[in-house]
C-alpha cells in the first residue's frame, strides 16, 4: 500500500488557496467531483499519473502534495503507538481500548489534523520527560558530588557513633582521653551539622537551567536548526569567539555549540564557501569530485555542503546556477548525519522526506552504519526511505578514525552520511532503509533490531 | 607479646575511637592512613589483623587488598574490610577479592570488637 501522507489534504489546501471549485479541479483532471471529493478528505489514494494532472493543474511539483511536514508528524504519532502498546501491555487496564488503527493513520491526520498534531506533541514531550527521568536517576547514581557528601557524613556519623558509645559505656576513662573524645564529639558534630546542610542545598538548589526536559544535544541541535544550520560569522577571516555564540542556551549546550562552531570555523577556512559555490555550478553536488577538486577530507566536504546559506549564497556573488547551490541550499534538502564508534548519532540534519529518529541510533541499513563497518571506503548507496515510496535519495558515507592520544592509543571513530535528494530517473535499485525499527513498515528485514509496531514488520 | 593490629584508615576520629576501645581489650594498635604504601606498611608491622577502610586516599582498599592476596606471604592475614552501609556492591567486590571478614560504617563498638577478636590468634 503506497502510503501518501495527507496527499488530499494538501491537494484541498493548494486548491482552496488558488480559489480553485471542486468540480472545476475535477474537470481539469479528468476524474468526478464526488471522486476527487474523496481523495481530498485521504479516503481514496491517489495513483502517481492522476496525481501529476493534479499537480500540473494547481501548478505544485507533485512532490509538495505528498511530503513534507507530514512524514515527521506520522513518525510522531506512530511513535505514541508504540509506547502506547507497551504501556498497556504493561499495566492493561480494564477500560483499555482498543489498539490505535495504524491502518488508517492517515486519515486520522487528515481528518483532524490539530488533533494529530496534539498527540504527535505530546508524545515528543513524553519522550523529552522520560529521557530527563532518565538523566536524573543516572545522576544521583554517579553523582560524585553526590557520593562525596555521603561519605563525608557517614564518616562523621561513624566516628559519632563510636565516640560517643565509649563515653557512654565503658566505665572509667582517664580524663585526658576523656576531653579528647569530647573534643572529637564537637568536631565531628559540626562536620555532621555542615555536611548535612551542604548536602540539603545542594539537592535543593533548582538545576532547571542545566539539568531542563531537554538534553543538551537536543538544545544543540535546535539551536543550529533555528541558525539553518548555516553559521555566517563563522565564514569569515576573524570567527567569533566560539563560546560566545549562544549565551541564552545550558553551559553544556554551549559546549556542543562551541566545539561545533570551531570545527565549523576550521571547516570554512580549509574551503570557503564562495570556492565551494563555484565547484558546485561547474560539478555539481557529487561530494566525491569536490573532495577530489580541492583535495579534502569527504566528512569536511559533507560538512560544508550541509551548511551551504540559505537562497546559495546569493550573497556571494558567485552566479552559483539555480540547478546547483540554489536549490540545494533551499532548507531541508541536503541532510546530514553523524555518528560515533558506537553508533549513537552525534550530529543530525534532517533532509524533507527522510524521517531521523528522535532518540537513539538509526536504521542499520543506512549507509553510515556501512560506512562504520569499513572506515576509510567511500560509500555511495541509492536509498528510499521505506513507506514512503517516491522518494529516492543518495547517501554518501565516510568513516575516519583519528587517533588524538598518538600511537598505542584507542582510535576516536566518527561516520558521516550525507543526504542528497534523488530526483533523476531511477539508475539502479535503491536499498530500502527505515528510520528506525519501532517505526518501520519494511517487512523481513535481514537488519531489524526490534519488532515494529506496524503490522508484522518481520 | 601483644596481639597486634593495623588499622588501614584516614579519618583520626575513627581511627582513634576504634584505638581506645581495642587497646582496653588488650591489642597493639597502630594506624597507617595512605592507600598508596599501605601494603608496605602491613610488609613493614606484620600485623596479625588488619582492618582495612575502602575509601582511601592515595589507593581503594580493593586495590590494597588485591595485592595483599597476591603475595604468598600476605595471602593468609586475616582482613576485616569496612564498607559503607548499603554499598551491596562493594561488599561482593571485597568478598570477591578475599576478605575476611566485612563490617559497614557506622558501627556499634561491640561489633568491631567482636570481629577483630575472631580474627585475631587464639
Amino acid at each position: 500500500m503506497p502510503r501518501q501522507a495527507l496527499a488530499g489534504s494538501r491537494i484541498r489546501e493548494r486548491r482552496t488557496a488558488d480559489g480553485l471549485r471542486q468540480v472545476d479541479l475535477a474537470r481539469l483532471v479528468g476524474i468526478s467531483a464526488s471522486y476527487l471529493n474523496l481523495i481530498e478528505h485521504n479516503r481514496r489514494n491517489v495513483g502517481a499519473a492522476l496525481l501529476r494532472k493534479i499537480a500540473e493543474a494547481l501548478k505544485v511539483d507533485p512532490a509538495a502534495l505528498t511530503e513534507g511536514a507530514g512524514a515527521a508528524l506520522l513518525a510522531g504519532l506512530r511513535e505514541a503507538a508504540t509506547a502506547a502498546d507497551g504501556a498497556s501491555a504493561a499495566a492493561s487496564s480494564p477500560a483499555a481500548p482498543g489498539a490505535p488503527e495504524l491502518d488508517r493513520i492517515e486519515e486520522f491526520v487528515g481528518r483532524f489534523p490539530g488533533w494529530a498534531g496534539l498527540l504527535a506533541g505530546l508524545q515528543g514531550r513524553v519522550g523529552h520527560l522520560e529521557r530527563s527521568v532518565e538523566m536524573l536517576s543516572d545522576r544521583l547514581a554517579h553523582d560524585p558530588t553526590l557520593s562525596a557528601a555521603l561519605h563525608d557524613i557517614l564518616s562523621a556519623v561513624t566516628a559519632l557513633r563510636s565516640t560517643a558509645a565509649i563515653l557512654a559505656e565503658e566505665g572509667e576513662i582517664e580524663p585526658e582521653w576523656r576531653a579528647r573524645f569530647h573534643a572529637n564529639l564537637e568536631d565531628e558534630s559540626v562536620r555532621l551539622a555542615e555536611g548535612a546542610e551542604a548536602l540539603v542545598s545542594y539537592l535543593d538548589t533548582p538545576r532547571t537551567r542545566e539539568q531542563g526536559v531537554v538534553s543538551p544535544q537536543e538544545a544543540f541541535e535546535g539551536w543550529l536548526e533555528a541558525r539553518g544550520y548555516h553559521l555566517a560569522e563563522c565564514e569569515g577571516a576573524a570567527p567569533p569567539d566560539p563560546e560566545a555564540l549562544a549565551p541564552e542556551l545550558p553551559a553544556a549546550a554551549r559546549r556542543l555549540v562551541a566545539a561545533y562552531a570551531r570545527r565549523y570555523s576550521t571547516d570554512a577556512a580549509a574551503l570557503p564557501m564562495p570556492a565551494l559555490l563555484a565547484a558546485l555550478a561547474d560539478l555539481g553536488p557529487d561530494p566525491g569530485r569536490l573532495a577530489e577538486r580541492f583535495g579534502l577530507p569527504l566528512p569536511l566536504v559533507f560538512r560544508r555542503l550541509a551548511a551551504l546559506p540559505p537562497g546559495g549564497g546569493a550573497g556571494a556573488g558567485t552566479g552559483a546556477s539555480a540547478g546547483t547551490g540554489g536549490e540545494l541550499a533551499e532548507p531541508g534538502r541536503i541532510g546530514l548525519v553523524a555518528c560515533d564508534g558506537s553508533g549513537a548519532l552525534i550530529f543530525r540534519k534532517p533532509a524533507e522526506g527522510f524521517v531521523l529518529p528522535r532518540f537513539g541510533p538509526g536504521c542499520s541499513l543506512w549507509p553510515l552504519y556501512q560506512a562504520l563497518a569499513r572506515p576509510v571506503t567511500p560509500i555511495r548507496t541509492p536509498i528510499e526511505m521505506s513507506g514512503r515510496g517516491q522518494r529516492r535519495f543518495l547517501g554518501y558515507a565516510y568513516c575516519q578514525p583519528a587517533y588524538p592520544g598518538g600511537f598505542d592509543t584507542p582510535p576516536v571513530v566518527e561516520a558521516w552520511m550525507l543526504i542528497l535528494p534523488d530526483d533523476g530517473p531511477a539508475t539502479a535499485p535503491a536499498q530500502a532503509v527505515g528510520a528506525s525499527c519501532r517505526i518501520c513498515a519494511r517487512a523481513a528485514c535481514p537488519a531489524r533490531r526490534e519488532p515494529s509496531i506496524l503490522g508484522d514488520g518481520g | 607479646m601483644a596481639k597486634h593490629v593495623l588499622l588501614i584508615e584516614d579519618e583520626p576520629n575513627i581511627i582513634e575511637a576504634i584505638r581506645f576501645i581495642l587497646t582496653r581489650d588488650g591489642w597493639q594498635v597502630s594506624a597507617h592512613s595512605d592507600g598508596a604504601d599501605a601494603v608496605a606498611a602491613i610488609r613493614g608491622a606484620r600485623p596479625d589483623v588488619v582492618v582495612l577502610d575502602v575509601m582511601l586516599p592515595g589507593r581503594s582498599g580493593f586495590e590494597v587488598l588485591q595485592e595483599l592476596r597476591a603475595d604468598p606471604g600476605l595471602a593468609a592475614l586475616p582482613v576485616l574490610m569496612l564498607t559503607a552501609k548499603g554499598q551491596e556492591r562493594d561488599r561482593e567486590q571485597a568478598a570477591r577479592l578475599g576478605a575476611t571478614r566485612f563490617m559497614t560504617k557506622p558501627f556499634a563498638n561491640t561489633e568491631i570488637l567482636d570481629a577483630v577478636r575472631a580474627l585475631g590468634p587464639a
